[in-house]
């Protein structure tokens, strides 16, 4: 029982991280049906800022919070300099399909590589805002620590302060509109390119915390976010791509659902699982487990 | 007389004069090959078994118009399943290669069917995580040798060849016929009945479906045959370091080989060329440009470069160097034609 | 008023309008009328800049339509409803209203043009609350019309709002219109395959085929011309 709730609360708190990039994916999915390989090569990058402020202030909170708005105005410039241009000039080019993939995974190499060359390949280890060991209750010792509760805590905020802004603001009304329709938002004088860069600087700014949040458990190197690539695609899917709910819930379902292989099957299943799970979705329940009715075929 | 003689060329079957063509390539490279050094050798052998796996990704990406991220996935399936087959059943290693095809064809086939219902982004993701995820298998099972991994070796040329034929030649010779093998195949197999469909598919599915086109049979075929090229590559590139391990089919792997196919150009079988030739030939530049550099900079930049001529192939030519030149000669041909 | 001059818009090889010349004066209601392909939702989303003319200039008053982006004319008082009931289905009838608003912000005008494309439109009141792929197609239409005049437009495009539609919601949406024009000043341009409807409440047709302008002038002239009728719209 016991290690069943431990393995509940550790489960949660790497789902809520699982979340955060699937909700950066999304946006990014979402706003110009793309899917973006270089988000892990962003978060990485905004973390080694975060470092590097911390380094000079010691302040955890202004780590956060510098990491967070650079990953926004990276991912803003992303779409400026190298996504608008390349949708606008590829057209129904010969690869028009595989385009943005590509694309997206030659940014992932060049960030991990300036990355590698400005910090070096070496692990670093990242401060956490608490402490990592775990909680006393009584006599009894969980392994749920307050950086986890801190964890759990900071997704919950950014994600009421997404559900925020999309359901209730002009703002996020016009970037669903954009996303959907983005014909009928232009002639509803949505600006559409705008509103887009908008969505890639959301989904910078998720990365980012989803990387600084993760890198006090897996430490700091050039490809070390990888890893949360793969598992906030994986939940992305789970709900569907096109809905932040259904990313949320991806996230916790696949946060969750690895901790139990990895607490009762062992560590070496987690890729495998995910792998399963990913191929078994697509074919079984194509719009995701929650997911909208439109197919995919973008 | 010599019109005569290109006559009776001009009706020999295509596949017959690609073969002959082939034999001669392969027959000049072959004479190279003794004037060359050591090095040189084994570059060559590298171009060979780079060069099959991008044939592979030529034909899922440039003709189906499908995306994988996880040729490297099947690289090891091909490599491991020739590695098991000679350490266990001691096999000759030709058998091994082409058990290796098999193998990697079966997985591509169950990729494939999960593949043609997918699309775009969603295929590159899950082929992704394939790619990620397979490699850690190796460690589950003792039989694949965990991180050590299995030897696997071609051994040395047969007496015949000859007192002085180095064991780099005698690889480059095997990796050389094999890829001049599946060039063979690849082009036939792109200019018949199943690349014309697959050409159909990819530029409008609905149309090629009225048009009675099994949409997802072409797609899983492609995926299969494919995984095929991929499976031979593995086996060659395991050949060409005597050694199969998780870490040698890493995500960089699959990147690498969709980097060759894109730079070179993803519609040709000459592009595929080109980019095996780049794959081979990038690292001795960037390795000359960061002589003197630090090491960080000496690990780092070949990702930089090969990130940012990624982008900028698609971004500036999108048809790769390949589609480049076809371009050129269009352009000139009109010119003629006008002038 | 409106005025295109020379317009020529080429998709790819294809001539899709060829030299298009007319005028729309202000406050009139201008049916732009013909077969399937003869270059009618072109011309709309040519003068609204989602597509991009090989030649030729569009005027609304002394502005140039075509040196503006598309989301530029609603903040000049151009509305376009697309073909096939442009609303946005995954938003509720009230945010759909709500987007073809957004951008004249806190305006207190806005609640008021709320209410009265309500009261043209009640069915949608009690609708607002639904996604709007949950509407049928007349209420679709509606809706997308509402979307377009909630921000007050000088002049509206529509393109084939009958389009698939029961005659009976035909007739009502046409209705709305004609009202609506004589009302408020409003200049339409209305593009449809249905040109009995159309004429009938139309002062100025242009009868379009392949691209190129066969007649243009009074609509009555043109509903009473037998020959026309016979060889363009099949009645």
């Amino acid at each position: 029982m016991q290690q069943f709730l431990n393995t509940l609360v550790s489960g949660a708190s790497l789902g809520s991280i699982y979340s955060l990039m699937a909700l950066a994916m999304i946006l990014v999915w979402r706003s110009t049906r793309v899917v973006n390989f270089a988000q892990a090569g962003q978060a990485v990058l905004s973390t080694y800022v975060g470092l590097e402020i911390h380094r000079i202030t010691h302040s955890y909170v202004l780590t956060l919070v510098v990491a967070i708005i650079f990953g926004a105005i990276f991912g803003a410039l992303v779409d400026l300099l190298l996504v608008r241009p390349l949708l606008r000039r590829v057209g129904d080019g010969p690869i028009a399909a595989v385009a943005p993939v590509i694309v997206t995974l030659g940014l992932l190499g060049a960030l991990q590589g300036f990355v590698g060359l400005v910090w070096g390949g070496e692990y670093r280890s990242f401060p956490a805002a608490f402490s990592q060991d775990g909680i006393n209750i009584g006599t009894m010792k969980i392994p749920f620590s307050q950086f986890d509760f801190f964890i759990l805590l900071v997704t919950l905020a950014v994600m009421l302060t997404f559900a925020y802004i999309f359901q209730r603001s002009g703002l996020g009304l016009a970037m669903r509109a954009a996303a959907f329709e983005p014909e009928v938002a232009q002639l509803a004088g949505v600006r559409v390119a705008r509103v887009r860069t908008i969505g890639w600087a959301f989904a910078g700014a998720a990365g980012a915390l989803a990387g600084a949040l993760i890198t006090p458990t897996t430490l700091l190197a050039p490809n070390s976010l990888d890893l949360l690539l793969v598992f906030g695609f994986t939940a992305a899917v789970l709900g569907g791509l096109e809905s932040l709910v259904g990313g949320v819930v991806g996230g916790f379902l696949l946060g969750l659902g690895l901790a139990f292989v990895v607490a009762y099957l062992g560590g070496s299943f987690t890729f495998m699982t995910a792998f399963v799970v990913l191929i078994v979705v697509l074919l079984v329940r194509p719009q995701g487990l929650i997911g909208a009715r439109r197919m995919r075929n973008a | 007389m010599r019109e005569k003689v290109s006559n009776g060329w001009r009706s020999l079957p295509r596949a017959v004069r690609s073969a002959v063509g082939l034999l001669f390539v392969g027959w000049f490279l072959l004479l190279l090959g003794d004037r060359i050094s050591e090095f040189r050798v084994y570059q060559g052998a590298s171009v060979a078994t780079y060069l099959v796996a991008i044939v592979s990704i030529v034909l899922l990406t440039g003709f189906s118009g499908q995306v994988s991220l996880g040729h490297g996935g099947l690289l090891a399936i091909g490599g491991y399943a020739a590695a098991l087959v000679m350490a266990d059943l001691h096999w000759p290693f030709w058998i091994a290669f082409i058990v290796a095809v098999f193998a990697a064809a079966l997985i591509g086939a169950l990729l494939g069917i999960a593949a043609a219902r997918l699309s775009g982004p969603y295929l590159a993701g899950t082929t992704l995580a394939f790619a990620v995820g397979l490699p850690s298998l190796a460690n589950q099972f003792s039989f694949l040798g965990g991180e050590q991994g299995l030897l696997f070796d071609i051994g040395q040329a047969p007496k015949h060849f000859g007192e002085n034929f180095s064991p780099y030649k005698w690889l480059f010779w095997v990796t050389g016929v094999f890829a001049l093998l599946a060039i063979w195949t690849a082009s036939n197999l792109l200019r018949g009945r199943h690349g014309r469909i697959w050409r159909a598919v990819r530029s409008n599915e609905t149309a090629a479906a009225l048009a009675g086109v099994n949409v997802a049979r072409s797609k899983v075929l492609a995926f299969t045959l494919s995984a095929g090229f991929a499976g031979l590559a593995g086996a060659l590139l395991c050949a060409t370091v005597s050694l199969v391990t998780p870490g040698g089919f890493s995500l960089s792997l699959s990147f690498a080989i969709l980097t060759g196919a894109v730079i070179g150009g993803v519609r040709s079988i000459f592009g595929a060329a080109i980019g095996a030739f780049v794959l081979v030939v990038l690292p001795m530049i960037t390795d000359a440009l960061t002589q003197t550099s630090s090491e960080a900079v000496a690990t780092n930049l070949p990702a930089i470069i090969t990130g940012l001529l990624l982008i900028g192939t698609v971004v500036i030519s999108p048809g790769g160097v390949a589609g480049s030149i076809a371009s050129v000669q269009r352009h000139l041909a009109l010119k003629r034609q006008k002038g | 008023m409106l005025s295109i001059a020379g317009l020529t818009t080429d998709h790819g090889q294809v001539r899709a309008l060829d030299d298009v010349t007319f005028d729309v004066p202000a406050g009139s209601l201008t049916a732009v009328i013909g077969a399937n392909g003869a270059g009618k939702t072109t011309l709309l989303r040519t003068v609204t800049g989602l597509v991009k003319p090989t030649s030729g200039t569009v005027r609304w008053y002394s502005q140039d339509l075509l040196c503006l982006p598309t989301e530029q004319l609603v903040r000049h008082g151009v509305a376009h409803v697309p073909e096939g009931r442009s609303v946005v289905a995954e938003l509720t009838v009230s945010e759909n209203l709500q987007l073809g608003a957004l951008w004249r912000g806190k305006d207190p005008d806005v609640q008021i043009a709320r209410d009265e494309v309500l009261a043209l439109f009640p069915i949608l009141s009690e609708r607002l609350g639904q996604r709007a792929d949950t509407l049928s197609g007349g209420e679709r239409q509606m809706l997308a019309i509402a979307r377009a005049l909630i921000a007050r437009p000088k002049l509206l495009l529509l393109d084939e709002p009958s389009l698939g539609l029961a005659p009976l919601i035909v007739e009502q949406i046409f209705q709305t219109l004609d009202r609506l024009r004589k009302e408020s000043g409003l200049t339409v341009v209305l593009v449809e395959q249905n040109a009995v409807s159309a004429l009938e409440i139309a002062d100025h047709a242009v009868l379009l085929s392949l691209g190129q302008i066969v007649v243009s002038g009074s609509a009555k002239l043109i509903e009473k011309d037998t020959q026309l009728r016979h060889a363009y719209l099949g009645y």
